[in-house]
């Protein structure tokens, strides 16, 4: 093995006087970065992974709910993305009582785009009877419970478990709620009287 | 090189300590290791957090043999390990309780940092590890908090995912993110139970040997924040007031075990659920992601925070400011060894300015803890001369102030506060 023994003086990398830095100093910085691009490559599927599925994405399909059984006065709750969405059928009385407290409101009139455009109107509504929005609170996304007894300071509306957000019969904020907008009108069409189509409108189809 | 390393162990040992640094780990960390001679009670809670941690660990993977992380199979899997698997239901309580008392041990742990300045020079790193644990431990309690699929779980996760969707511009995205879903779901479940049985244990492991190494590197502090190293025996080199961790620290502490144990287990057995303080009545119905409960509020090791995200109010229509401040009363704390200006480091050697504002500290971080735990509206509203605010919610945004302004006024009020001289020697 004695013509395998390493002579210092024989190998000229290990003479520092012919070290070319600059080269070096290349080398380096086009490793660092190559490696980098790696990273951010293998990095695009384990961030991916955590998006939501395709799965997940097709049971957001529209649902057809029947309202035909809804008495006026009354709410009932669908189910579309897992999602609560309420139903509900005022009576005049309620009608009424909605156009009465626009100065108590966060957004009377409906400035943030809570809604598609065909409910940007005074009852946040295609048919004024019914009212169709999403149960989930615009603070932390809580459902809200049903308070729909009047009295002299409450018109009837939603109030929010979690954090105590109010809101009306069309679902718009009190003023003094967290829940800094009104709930959500998701799309939505009647197929016929009496069913409702939530998830998907007419602008969407042509 | 030599071919083998002289050692003093003859034998197995001496064979190992030539490959492997035993001998000289078990001193440079226990036999050898000198800790201050004046440690006193609040001493304990160091190694008891490493206990709590062991214990967790341990139930932990005994409930994952047992436990379904499925949205269909989730809340059912955890009443069969209670009622059907033998030893189930103690160990799930263990890991319960043992979540919290995990809190309460490291809240005491952090106030005798606090207060006997453990966290000041040279020991910033330290704190600064221990702060990370402490942020890890909040993770890994949430994310396990959702694993039983009760109601709470649900709501909890609902509503804290969402604060992340109050981040202008990304926020929606980034809670879709992580979510993996448009609501909290089966892919929200089945990746809390990743990062909670596996991501963050393994940082929380991490953080804990780093803690420690920086510890043994330095040196402890103690009651006087007399730094021990200062006074050395001249022919050792040891420190005079110093005595080896093993044996005199490693049987006192072992006494705080056994009183530690006693309340844990006599908790375990007698009230796992604390008054629905360790473990919320709604969890026990299954969840419902169309129905929020009637109250929904955080365990409580997180309700001093939760208050101050809710006493914040929104600006224009954006929660974020309420989710920043929240975020950083806990980070806060990180801040400490920049913000102390005071030139002793002992509450012993204080003045009454600083004894009164950390009093003030700790009386609103006790209340904001409380009113997390009840509605806003718990005791009605003002008048109309305070536009009918909620009373709660008045009483929390003054506790928020007193809270941050303890951190943002550290500066003043350390360097003006009357201190005492401090002894060259520990006393007792």
């Amino acid at each position: 093995m004695s013509e395998n023994k390493i002579d210092n003086n024989s190998l000229s990398f290990c003479q520092p006087s012919e070290v070319d830095l600059q080269k070096r100093d290349f080398l380096v910085k086009a490793t660092a970065a190559t490696g980098a691009v790696g990273v951010a490559a293998v990095a695009v599927p384990f961030v991916g992974s955590m998006l939501p599925s395709e799965r997940a994405k097709a049971a957001g399909a529209p649902v057809e709910v029947d309202i035909s059984k809804l008495k006026p006065g009354e709410k009932m709750t669908a189910e579309w993305r897992g999602q609560p969405v309420w139903i509900v059928r005022r009576t005049p009385e309620m009608l009424a009582k909605l156009v009465k407290h626009d100065d108590q409101l966060s957004d009377p009139n409906l400035e943030v785009p809570q809604q598609p455009e065909y409910c940007k109107n005074k009852d946040r509504s295609i048919k004024p009877e019914f009212a169709v929005m999403l149960g989930t609170c615009t603070h932390l996304g809580c459902s809200p419970n049903d308070n729909f007894a009047v009295t002299a300071e409450w018109d009837g509306g939603f109030v929010c478990p979690c954090h105590g957000s109010k809101f009306d019969l069309s679902g718009r904020v009190f003023k003094g709620s967290p829940a800094p907008k009104n709930l959500l009108i998701p799309p939505h069409q009647y197929l016929t009287d009496t069913t409702l189509l939530i998830g998907e409108d007419k602008k969407a189809e042509a | 090189m030599a071919t083998t390393k002289k050692t003093t162990a003859a034998g197995v040992l001496g064979w190992v300590d030539a490959r492997f640094p035993l001998t000289s780990t078990i001193k440079g960390h226990l036999t050898e290791y000198y800790a201050p001679k004046n440690f006193n009670f609040w001493y304990f809670f160091g190694s008891l957090a490493l206990l709590v941690l062991v214990l967790q660990i341990v139930t932990g993977i005994f409930l994952t043999m047992n436990y379904k992380p499925d949205a269909e199979l989730a809340f059912a899997s955890v009443e069969y390990i209670m009622r059907d698997v033998f030893g189930g239901n103690i160990i799930r309580y263990m890991h319960s309780t043992g979540a919290s008392m995990f809190f309460v041990v490291v809240y005491l742990h952090m106030f005798r940092g606090i207060i006997y300045g453990s966290y000041r020079t040279p020991r910033e790193l330290i704190w600064l590890f221990g702060v990370g644990i402490f942020l890890v431990l909040m993770g890994e309690a949430f994310f396990g908090y959702l694993l039983p699929w009760g109601q709470m779980s649900y709501w909890g996760a609902q509503v804290i995912v969402n604060l992340f969707s109050t981040v202008p511009f990304i926020g929606p995205d980034l809670s879709e993110w992580l979510r993996g879903d448009y609501l909290v779901s089966d892919a929200t479940l089945n990746r809390f139970f990743a990062f909670h049985v596996i991501a963050l244990p393994l940082v929380l492991l991490g953080l804990v040997a780093v803690h420690i190494v920086a510890l043994h590197e330095v040196g402890s502090n103690n009651p006087d924040g007399v730094e021990i190293k200062a006074t050395k025996d001249k022919a050792t080199g040891i420190p005079l007031d110093g005595i080896p961790f093993h044996p005199y620290y490693s049987v006192k502490d072992l006494v705080g075990v056994v009183v530690f144990l006693m309340v844990f287990f006599a908790i375990v057995f007698f009230m796992p659920e604390m008054g629905g303080y360790f473990l919320e009545a709604n969890n026990f119905v299954p969840a419902d992601p169309l129905k929020t409960p009637a109250h929904i509020a955080p365990v409580w090791y997180f309700t001093p925070y939760y208050s101050i995200l809710r006493a914040v109010p929104p600006i224009g229509i954006s929660q974020f400011p309420g989710v920043v401040a929240m975020g950083l009363s806990v980070v806060a704390f990180a801040f400490l060894p920049w913000l102390d200006k005071s030139p002793v480091k002992s509450i012993r050697y204080r003045g009454s300015l600083y004894k009164r504002w950390l009093a003030a500290f700790v009386v609103s971080f006790v209340i904001l803890g409380y009113l997390g735990t009840v509605p806003g509206d718990i005791w009605g509203q003002f008048g109309p001369w305070l536009g009918r605010a909620d009373r709660a919610t008045v009483l929390a945004r003054v506790c928020s102030v007193v809270y941050f302004a303890f951190f943002v006024l550290m500066p003043w009020f350390t360097k003006k506060d009357q201190t005492k001289p401090v002894p060259e020697r520990v006393t007792y």
